[in-house]
């Protein structure tokens, strides 16, 4: 079965279907929990996969501004939509963690510092702007001078099977955030679905060591039947689904001077505009895969003798997030607003060298308000109110 | 609506002043109309101004962290704000903001100062006014600071 | 077949987020709602800090708060902290008993960095409990008079019943410091100064052109004393204020003391005054 053709011409490996199969039987072989895509409750949603059966076969998705629905498409692909409510952070940066816990004993107190079991995870599926999303939180969290180690070690610990989107929808942006639709590097493996009459494949191409390995045990596995080498048909195929999928995107944003456009206008009508629209329901920041604020719940027993200290998701939009003794400095929803979308696109790039949007439109599917935040960027760059 | 020229000799401020001298101090002076909301200076600004309500409200603010907004004075028909032209480095204390749509007439204060420099007949009648205002204002401030209407802290509570 | 992955990794939480055991030795009431405690590392490892910082202390059971440190820094001793009892955890730190046993996080932040005065004139103003987080940087400057030029304290409080360390005041007058102290509002039996404590800046002996000048007060007071200093001639770029936010963490992670683009417990507290001028204007930041 072994296939002597050389990889160093053409790189990568064309799995079927049944290939595909292979390859998820073979992480899971080697430790990883695959999580992939699968349907549940009418949304794309992660889920541990032990088959391609529970990818979503045939399923598309319509996204708009406080819009999401499934649809069912006219082929059988397994990745034809774009990015889902989830985000991959609830997996790396999970929305409870513990940190410590006290008890009292006698009179003294003890002080237990938690231990994180980071669990190996295969991420089957990445689209390049939660790849870039990913990459964000890695400069946040695990490159500054004191890391989030619980992150670090689950970052380890994760095996990436990226993907280039073949149907973006209608509130993704990636091409203007420079995020996409094809990722370039911070995977173990990429995925490229072709579909049409004759066959559906998958160019599947390394992109670290460990996944060259991977590809090559898979070749030795199963190649020949379920495994081909890749050909520059696939590669061109390859390239054209990319291509097409930069053409579609939903939404546009321009990020010229954006940093300096937003420091400029603290005081621009269109916060207060928005801001009569936004609910404050913090959605956005909870399905944004960049959005990294937390807080430090105190959980205690009646007693008072046994404590915790959980960390939790928290975010900016809630009204005592920026609380002083005597009131919150960010008091109305338009400031709060106006912090939220000036730290994603401008205060961001200060911090941490880039934007931090990466385009994948969450924030606008799932706003329940409808707003669209590369229309309120591009009405206060244009001077409307 | 009437002219500036026209205008001043019935405001409260400029009462007994005679026309030529009136006049003089005119030169100096354009009308403004804001609307609700607008700013006509900024702390820290050097806004160099000096304005005479004609028409509305000006709210003299002051913001901060947690406490947000607070309006620490309002400016009606008839009062004047601003005395930061005459106290160098002429940069304004504290944010004003027509609270209503209002109408002023704001006196640039380098031209007034220069005018009361070379007219000290000017200068010590402009003089005499702003002092009046401000030692008005600053009787209420010092009053006020005693917080005498109650709750904890009110400084005619009995003694801690 | 040889497996890839590395067995599960098991890492500890973060140390900088688990609190050390430090132990309540002294306290003393300061006025009516603040106090001063001295505490002890449980561990015998003293916390080494810079003037300026802050630690978070934690109240078992309640929670946690930034408070700066208030003691000396280059004399061992105990870790000394004055505190306002303005909230949950506050409050259950002022009923904290000698001999109980708090948590402590730290130290965090950017410091006064007083030294930047030597050959220079120092003027340090502190407005209510902002004396506080300035006392360290008073104590490093009088533990080395020489090294500085003039050095003077402005400290404005409420009333005369809020004014905090009045003892040592007279005791760093002793030592070569200018202290000129004003309230806003006095009893009858108050001799002292009534006034904003900005009005105390054209009475101090400074020499605008050279000065040092550290600011630590409630954030109106601290812009209406830098303008008012700058406005005597002192340069921005020497003025600098100590800011305060919401913090849960005080490490740069929680994101919650975020100042448009300035994490206070990173960036700051300790800031430039001239870095910070544009955004000490805007509202709600």
């Amino acid at each position: 079965m072994d296939d002597e053709v050389r990889m160093d011409d053409i790189r990568g490996m064309v799995l079927f279907v049944p290939g595909l199969q292979s390859l998820i039987d073979l992480l899971r072989e080697r430790g990883w929990a695959v999580i992939g895509p699968t349907v549940r409750d009418g949304a794309v949603v992660h889920a541990e996969i032990e088959s391609v059966d529970q990818l979503p076969r045939g399923v598309g998705d319509l996204q708009d501004a406080g819009s999401y629905r499934l649809r069912e498409r006219d082929d059988e692909t397994l990745f034809a939509f774009a990015a889902g409510p989830q985000a991959w952070k609830s997996l790396l940066f999970p929305s409870r963690e513990l940190l410590w816990s006290g008890r009292r004993v006698g009179a003294e107190k003890e002080v237990t510092a938690a231990v994180v079991d980071a669990k190996r995870l295969a991420l089957f599926g990445v689209r390049s702007c939660d790849l870039h999303a990913l990459a964000i939180h890695d400069r946040v969290l695990a490159k500054r001078e004191v890391t989030d180690t619980a992150y670090v070690a689950r970052r380890e610990a994760t095996f990436i099977v990226a993907l280039t989107c073949s149907d973006p929808g209608g509130t993704c942006f990636c091409v203007s955030m420079g995020t996409g639709p094809v990722p370039d590097e911070g995977f173990d493996l990429a995925l490229t679905e072709l579909l049409d009459q004759d066959t559906h494949r998958f160019l599947v191409v390394p992109g670290s060591d460990r996944g060259q390995e991977v590809l090559d045990d898979l070749k030795s596995r199963a190649g020949g039947v379920e495994v081909l080498p890749a050909s520059e048909q696939d590669h061109l195929g390859a390239q054209e689904v990319g291509a097409a999928a930069a053409q579609h995107m939903g939404r546009s944003l321009d990020t010229n001077g954006l940093r300096d456009l937003l420091y400029a206008h603290p005081e621009h009508p269109r916060w207060a505009d928005v801001a009569s629209r936004c609910l404050s329901c913090t959605n956005c920041t909870l399905v944004c895969p960049t959005c990294f604020c937390t807080s430090v719940d105190v959980v205690s027993d009646l007693t008072g003798s046994a404590t915790e200290r959980w960390r939790v998701w928290d975010s900016c939009f809630t009204t005592d997030f920026s609380y002083l003794h005597g009131g919150s400095v960010r008091d109305s929803v338009q400031s709060r607003y106006r912090q939220w979308a000036t730290h994603k696109l401008a205060s961001w790039v200060d911090q941490f060298g880039t934007s931090g949007c990466v385009g994948c439109g969450r924030c606008i599917t799932w706003c329940p308000a409808a707003i669209d935040l590369t229309a309120e960027v591009a009405a206060i760059r244009s001077g409307k109110e | 609506m009437r002219t500036i020229e026209q205008y001043l000799p019935d405001h409260p401020f400029f009462e007994g002043l005679d026309g030529p001298t009136l006049a003089l101090a005119a030169g100096c002076a354009t009308n403004i109309s804001l609307a609700a909301g607008e700013y006509l200076c900024h702390e820290g600004d050097a806004a160099d101004q000096f304005f005479v309500v004609r028409r509305g409200r000006v709210a003299i603010e002051v913001h901060g962290p947690a406490a947000g907004t607070l309006v620490l004075d309002t400016a009606d028909e008839g009062d004047v704000v601003g005395w930061s032209w005459l106290v160098p480095p002429y940069v304004s204390t504290f944010d004003a903001r027509a609270s209503e749509a209002t109408g002023v007439v704001a006196f640039d204060g380098a031209c007034l100062r220069g005018k009361c420099d070379s007219d000290s007949h000017l200068g010590y009648e402009l003089m005499k006014r702003v002092t009046q205002v401000m030692n008005g204002r600053l009787v209420a401030a010092q009053i006020r600071l005693l917080d005498l209407y109650g709750g904890p802290g009110a400084t005619d509570a009995a003694p801690r | 077949m040889p497996r890839l992955a590395e067995p599960t990794a098991v890492q500890p939480v973060e140390s900088a987020m688990v609190p050390r055991l430090f132990r309540l030795v002294d306290r003393r009431q300061d006025t009516a709602d603040t106090f001063t405690i001295m505490l002890e590392p449980n561990d015998g490892v003293p916390l080494a800090f810079i003037p300026g910082q802050f630690t978070m202390l934690s109240a078992f059971g309640v929670g946690e708060v930034p408070i700066s440190v208030s003691g000396d820094a280059h004399v061992a001793g105990p870790l000394q902290h004055t505190v306002r009892d303005v909230g949950a955890v506050t409050h259950a730190l002022a009923r904290t008993a000698v001999g109980d046993v708090m948590g402590v996080r730290g130290p965090y932040g950017t410091g006064w960095d007083v030294a930047d005065g030597h050959s220079r004139d120092v003027v340090f103003v502190g407005g209510g409990i902002g004396l506080a987080p300035l006392r360290p940087a008073v104590l490093e400057v009088l533990a080395h008079r020489e090294d500085y030029g003039r050095v003077v304290l402005l400290y404005g409080a409420r009333s005369p019943e809020e004014l905090l360390f009045v003892d040592e005041l007279k005791q760093w007058e002793d030592q070569g410091m200018e202290v000129l102290v004003t309230v806003d509002y006095g009893r009858e039996s108050w001799q002292g100064r009534v006034g904003l404590v900005t009005k105390l800046i054209p009475r101090a002996g400074f020499d605008p052109m050279s000065t040092l000048a550290l600011i630590c007060g409630p954030e109106v007071m601290m812009r209406h004393t830098a303008l008012a200093l700058v406005g005597r001639g002192v340069r921005a770029s020497r003025i600098r204020v100590s800011l305060e936010r919401n913090m849960r963490c005080g490490v740069g992670l929680c994101g919650h003391c975020q100042y448009r683009e300035l994490f206070v417990c990173v960036d700051g507290p300790v800031l430039p005054y001239a870095q910070v001028t544009g955004l000490l204007g805007l509202r709600e930041v």
